[in-house]
């Protein structure tokens, strides 16, 4: 049977719909997301034209590279450290806040979820604004620390630096730590929600007792949930810039003051592009470590 | 064995929530203080004075509406562009949908300054001034990955058979769509639409290299840290709190029943009896 031209036209129609929908879309990835990206390899390659302006000229020169690593090799590592640490901190805080939620909150679920969202919504400046409140020299924390005579010790583990709490680095990781925590909690309790309680009935049923049940059957199953916690809460601590700069003092900058301060104060475009990129690899390979072959689909993202 | 380890449940938790609500906390009560110089960041004493002016700051208040209507701007930009690529993706078994897909993703791995240096480097380079149409393209981008993702996961859980019986009833595709699915992914559109506007409304880094003369209230609240902060940014802070609190307790409790059976809540708890 010769296919009538109004099939034909279906048919091409159901080719050319999903393109029309995707286009928009595309265009604003391509335009204002890959294309840009891709633009800053030749601008880390460029030599500023002048002391007074942006504009640049290509010179194929790595030498850059060499100097940011050299320059700021400290810095990203600092700006690692760092993030890393408030990570950590707050998957030993958050893992058992979500399995509180899943396995305790019974029919409170939801409005403890919703309490853990709840601060996140209020401005994160205005959030650092509060912690120097807290954190100053005549704030409650450090009256409490001194009531307590846990100063001197405290100033001995290195957590305060000369008495004071503000411009250390134990301020900007307990900023950090504060901003990632809901972003932590939130795919643990997502992976926990997964798992299937007759498997845990099953567990008991054989005899597991609770630390069993714990580490055989909740612990790997909310693996995926600890993945994606790293990634949400790690990637934004470390490209930080509010925390650094209004918990920490000169000291306690991060990569991301620094391309701010090469970008906009001093006028060294390759030097920032160079760093850019530096700072997206190092992120990139973390990702990918801790995705290892593992898709972005498989992970409890909320 | 099990009661330490419920009371340790219960403690770590209950400090959990403290680091989470002291900034909180402080901002609110920060809203009753009545400030001794410029910067309204050591407690003097309680007044409701500042209540009784909470837009008493013209600066704040307009960097405010700016960043409100920038928020609204970006998010309904996201979610349409975003729910158009969702659909396609979800829907049509299309050549290159992974690495489309890969493409979607992909921003949400950046730090936020890496998308900054690039789209500055961008609009320099076509000379583009930095202002209003800037930071709407560059807040639209990254609540476009949100957006087409949270959307994209609504889609793969919903039940083709259902458009397509319409259509088999004699719906033309168009009115399947706007009668079947489009009611259906109401709430998706919703929740990527808040999210979007949260992302957006609360944006520092790039708005700080996108906005020109453009003062958003991240950026108002910068500089205000080096300038003078005024009581009117707790009072400001506490009525977003207020509102947020609001929606997200009508949320909750619309929400409640078919959350719990989304995702079938243990009858009994595993833990406590074996």
């Amino acid at each position: 049977m010769p296919a009538s031209p109004r099939a034909e036209a279906a048919v091409r129609a159901r080719r050319f719909w999903p393109w029309l929908l995707l286009a928009p879309g595309l265009l604003w990835l391509l335009g204002l997301y890959l294309l840009p990206l891709l633009g800053l390899v030749p601008l880390s390659l460029s030599e500023p034209l002048s002391r007074f302006g942006l504009e640049t000229v290509f010179r194929g020169r790595l030498a850059t590279y060499l100097e940011v690593l050299q320059a700021y090799g400290p810095i990203l590592w600092r700006s690692f450290g760092y993030a890393a640490s408030a990570t950590a901190i707050g998957l030993l805080l958050a893992y058992p806040l979500a399995f509180a939620i899943r396995f305790r909150g019974g029919r409170w679920q939801p409005l403890l979820i919703g309490l853990v969202v709840l601060p996140s919504l209020t401005s994160y400046l205005v959030r650092a604004i509060a912690w120097t409140s807290l954190l100053g020299d005549n704030g409650p924390v450090l009256a409490l620390l001194q009531s307590l005579d846990l100063t001197a010790a405290f100033n001995g583990l290195g957590l305060l630096r000369d008495g004071r709490l503000l411009n250390t680095p134990t301020a900007v990781i307990l900023g950090l730590l504060t901003n990632q925590l809901p972003f932590l909690v939130l795919p643990l309790v997502l992976a926990m929600e997964r798992i299937q309680p007759c498997l845990l009935e099953a567990a008991a049923d054989l005899h597991a007792g609770a630390w069993r049940r714990f580490t055989q059957v909740v612990w790997p199953l909310s693996r995926p949930g600890l993945a994606a916690g790293i990634l949400l809460g790690l990637i934004p601590a470390a490209g930080d810039v509010v925390n650094p700069l209004f918990l920490g003092g000169p000291n306690e900058r991060m990569v991301a003051n620094t391309i701010d301060n090469l970008l906009l104060v001093q006028l060294q475009a390759p030097r920032a592009a160079a760093l850019t990129l530096v700072l997206m690899a190092l992120v990139t390979l973390a990702v990918l470590l801790q995705l290892r072959g593992r898709g972005l689909d498989g992970l409890p993202l909320p | 064995m099990n009661r330490i380890g419920n009371v340790l449940l219960a403690a770590s938790s209950a400090l959990t929530f403290a680091l989470l609500y002291a900034p909180v906390a402080v901002t609110v009560l920060f809203s009753f203080n009545a400030p001794r110089g410029r910067f309204n960041l050591l407690w003097q004493g309680f007044t409701l004075a500042n209540w009784r002016h909470p837009l008493g700051d013209p600066a704040l208040t307009e960097a405010f509406l700016t960043s409100l209507a920038l928020a609204l701007a970006a998010a309904l930009l996201a979610v349409l562009l975003g729910g158009l690529m969702a659909l396609s993706l979800a829907r049509a078994r299309l050549r290159g949908r992974r690495v489309i897909g890969l493409l979607v993703a992909l921003p949400l791995t950046n730090p936020e300054i890496v998308l900054a240096t690039a789209l500055l480097n961008l609009f320099v380079g076509i000379d583009l001034p930095r202002g209003p149409l800037t930071l709407l393209l560059s807040h639209s981008l990254f609540c476009l990955s949100y957006a087409a993702l949270t959307l994209k996961a609504r889609l793969a859980g919903f039940d083709p058979s259902l458009e397509q019986a319409a259509q088999d009833l004699g719906a033309p595709p168009l009115e399947a769509f706007a009668r079947v699915t489009l009611p259906l992914l109401a709430p998706g559109l919703l929740a990527a639409g808040l999210l979007s506007f949260s992302l957006s409304f609360d944006d520092f880094v790039i708005s700080s290299f996108m906005a020109g003369e453009t003062v958003t209230l991240p950026l108002y609240l910068a500089g205000a840290f080096q300038r003078e902060i005024s009581p009117q940014v707790q009072v400001l802070t506490t009525l977003v709190l207020l509102v947020s609190a609001a929606l997200l307790l009508l949320a909750t409790l619309s929400g409640m029943p078919t959350l719990r059976k989304a995702v079938d809540l243990p009858r009994r708890d595993p833990f406590g009896r074996p």
